[in-house]
């Protein structure tokens, strides 16, 4: 039975890969990816550790969801949940990582949705609201630099799943960090309004740069065993890509990073309160449900 | 009527008549009726602004999703829509039409999108069920125009039918799994099939007898069957699958006819159809205003992006 004959036959048909026009990856991309934790590793350091990287790719996403339908083009609502769903891939896996590490039965879902905010390991450049489409590609750039040098390094881990989460994000990363490069030389170099702008989101944005390159215990103990990045090694290349980048855009004499907030050790803004009353406001209204 | 009932007279009409005549596709380039191009250019406009404002309603569930698979699913639906919209913006631009004039024309009221985006989305059911009624009531009418006689739209729609095949199967899923949980959540699914049934009858347009332009449309070959047995076709698909989830359609007349081997059902609200189209439905004025202050908010980023490609042009030319 053709398509074009009976829509509704059609939906019997279950070999539906295809039928996608932007790959969301659902087919597990840890198939076949050894999942045991070697024997000189803490694993809750492990799981912790876990937390920490699918924090901040959940709660990215969860900024880049918030554009949905408020993008300034069409091509920005594609690239925007694009760059969403690829994070919220990364988190997943990483959430999934955490419980099963932790060997305490929560899944990607309870992490999610059944924690507070000061069980939230992201870092607060991650949480931070974007009060315009500048301070979210400010934002974005930050992130991105940062996480493309990371998750590169993170496919030499000695953790198998790890390594291979590091090499899935490297190659979406790398997209993330073109588009919100792009962007940030196009409102730079654009109009005086837009250069105006650019130049206040990135004042806003840099100086929480500063928690991304300050190595936090767990980090140092996991990197010391050949299974973490240790993110102060990362500074240098970020730093090449920024100013190749900010220089394009002709914002020059910008602020450097301040000093590190503690959103590894759950300290946070009210802002990651209000991110979390709304994401898990209907999985914790109905407790027992299934979806 | 003029187009199609005066004898064809020059060789470009002489080639589009065949070309209707023998079921061809009509390609951009080719000479056409300025009746055609517009109805043309109106009804995938329409389309376009349809699924652009269609992501409203579900794109406010996505923050909220109550699991992170669902919440995946949810975002990459929305994001084909996008991706539907700016396909067929391109293909309203084969004919000479202007994305940006067109988004113009949506955010003044001056061109219409499918009315049943205008109800609201009050629980997650209703993502299901959008999934589940609406996008089998787009499909119903979409599916026939994979062979309409523009060729531009005719490919789109068989890419955009494969796609909201696959969303009307998660949505049916999601209610699946809705249905097996809590009495709280099988009462919201069949709240949420209340509210969206007999706006999804809507989606069909107006009983053939008060429909204006169908003549001509069938006439073109753009349109390929009448509303009322398009949703007919929806209706006799549909009672099955209602029974297979475990849910009443809020119908009292609708039921099995041996004779006639399909489903009678009830009177459609004829007046609520026609108030909503016309503008008073629940968010009518809410979904506008929505698509506007994005269009007017994103207006100095795409003056920058303009103004960057024309620096760029003249650094390139004066080699600098």
């Amino acid at each position: 039975m053709s398509f074009a004959d009976d829509a509704y036959g059609a939906l019997t048909d279950h070999d539906d890969d295809a039928r996608w026009a932007y790959g969301t990856g659902f087919a597990d991309p840890l198939a076949g990816v050894p999942t045991t934790v070697a024997g000189d590793v803490d694993r809750a350091d492990l799981a912790a550790y876990c937390l920490m990287l699918g924090d901040d790719a959940l709660v990215m996403s969860h900024r880049l969801q918030q554009w949905v339908t408020r993008a300034p083009e069409l091509e920005d609502e594609l690239a925007l949940a694009n760059i969403g769903l690829d994070l919220l891939g990364q988190a997943r896996l990483l959430l999934g990582r955490a419980g099963e590490v932790e060997g305490a039965g929560r899944d990607e879902d309870a992490l999610a949705y059944l924690r507070d905010a000061g069980e939230f390991r992201n870092v607060r450049l991650a949480e931070r609201g974007d009060a315009d489409f500048a301070h979210l590609v400010a934002r974005l750039l930050v992130f991105s630099c940062w996480r493309l040098a990371l998750l590169d390094r993170l496919t030499a881990s000695r953790d198998p799943v790890l390594a291979a989460i590091g090499a899935k994000g490297v190659k979406e990363v790398t997209y993330h960090r073109e588009y919100a490069a792009q962007w940030v030389v196009r409102l730079g170099d654009g109009t005086d309004l837009s250069h105006a702008r650019m130049r206040a989101a990135m004042e806003a944005v840099l100086p929480l740069a500063g928690e991304l390159f300050s190595t936090h215990e767990i980090e140092a103990r996991l990197a010391a065993a050949g299974v973490a990045v240790d993110p102060a090694l990362l500074r240098a290349e970020f730093d090449e890509a920024m100013n190749q980048v900010l220089d394009a855009a002709t914002l020059t004499g910008l602020p450097g990073a301040a000093a590190a907030a503690q959103g590894r050790d759950g300290e946070h803004g009210p802002e990651l309160g209000e991110i979390l009353a709304e994401m898990q406001e209907l999985a914790r209204a109905l407790p027992g449900g299934v979806w | 009527m003029s187009d199609v009932a005066v004898a064809p007279e020059s060789a470009g009409e002489r080639a589009f008549a065949e070309t209707i005549e023998k079921d061809q596709r009509v390609e951009p380039r080719d000479w056409m009726p300025e009746g055609y191009r517009k109805t043309m250019i109106r009804q995938i406009a329409q389309h376009a602004h349809s699924e652009i404002i269609g992501m409203q309603p579900e794109g406010a569930w996505i923050t909220r999703a109550p699991t992170l698979r669902r919440k995946a699913i949810l975002l990459a639906k929305v994001q084909d829509e996008a991706g539907h919209g700016l396909y067929l913006y391109s293909a309203a631009e084969t004919l000479g039409a202007d994305r940006g004039d067109l988004t113009r024309r949506l955010i003044e009221g001056r061109q219409k999108y499918s009315s049943i985006f205008n109800y609201p989305t009050l629980t997650f059911a209703d993502v299901g069920v959008i999934g589940w009624l609406v996008d089998g009531a787009a499909i119903c009418n979409q599916v026939p125009l994979c062979r309409s006689s523009f060729g531009p739209y005719a490919r789109a729609m068989i890419r955009i039918c494969k796609e909201e095949s696959f969303h009307q199967r998660q949505g049916y899923e999601l209610l699946m799994t809705m249905m097996s949980g809590t009495p709280e959540q099988r009462a919201m699914v069949q709240d949420a099939t209340n509210r969206w049934w007999w706006p999804s009858l809507m989606m069909f347009g107006p009983p053939d007898a008060d429909s204006p332009n169908s003549a001509q449309s069938m006439a073109w070959k753009i349109k390929r069957h009448s509303n009322d047995e398009l949703r007919q076709r929806f209706v006799d698909m549909t009672v099955p699958q209602a029974e297979a989830l475990g849910v009443t359609l809020p119908d009292p007349e609708l039921r099995w006819n041996a004779e006639r081997g399909r489903h009678d059902f009830g009177e459609i609200d004829w007046v609520e159809f026609k108030k909503v189209i016309a503008g008073g439905g629940p968010l009518n004025a809410e979904r506008i205003a929505h698509r506007r202050r994005a269009d007017e908010e994103g207006a100095w980023v795409r003056e920058a992006a303009a103004a960057h490609a024309a620096k760029a042009t003249r650094r390139r030319e004066t080699g600098a």
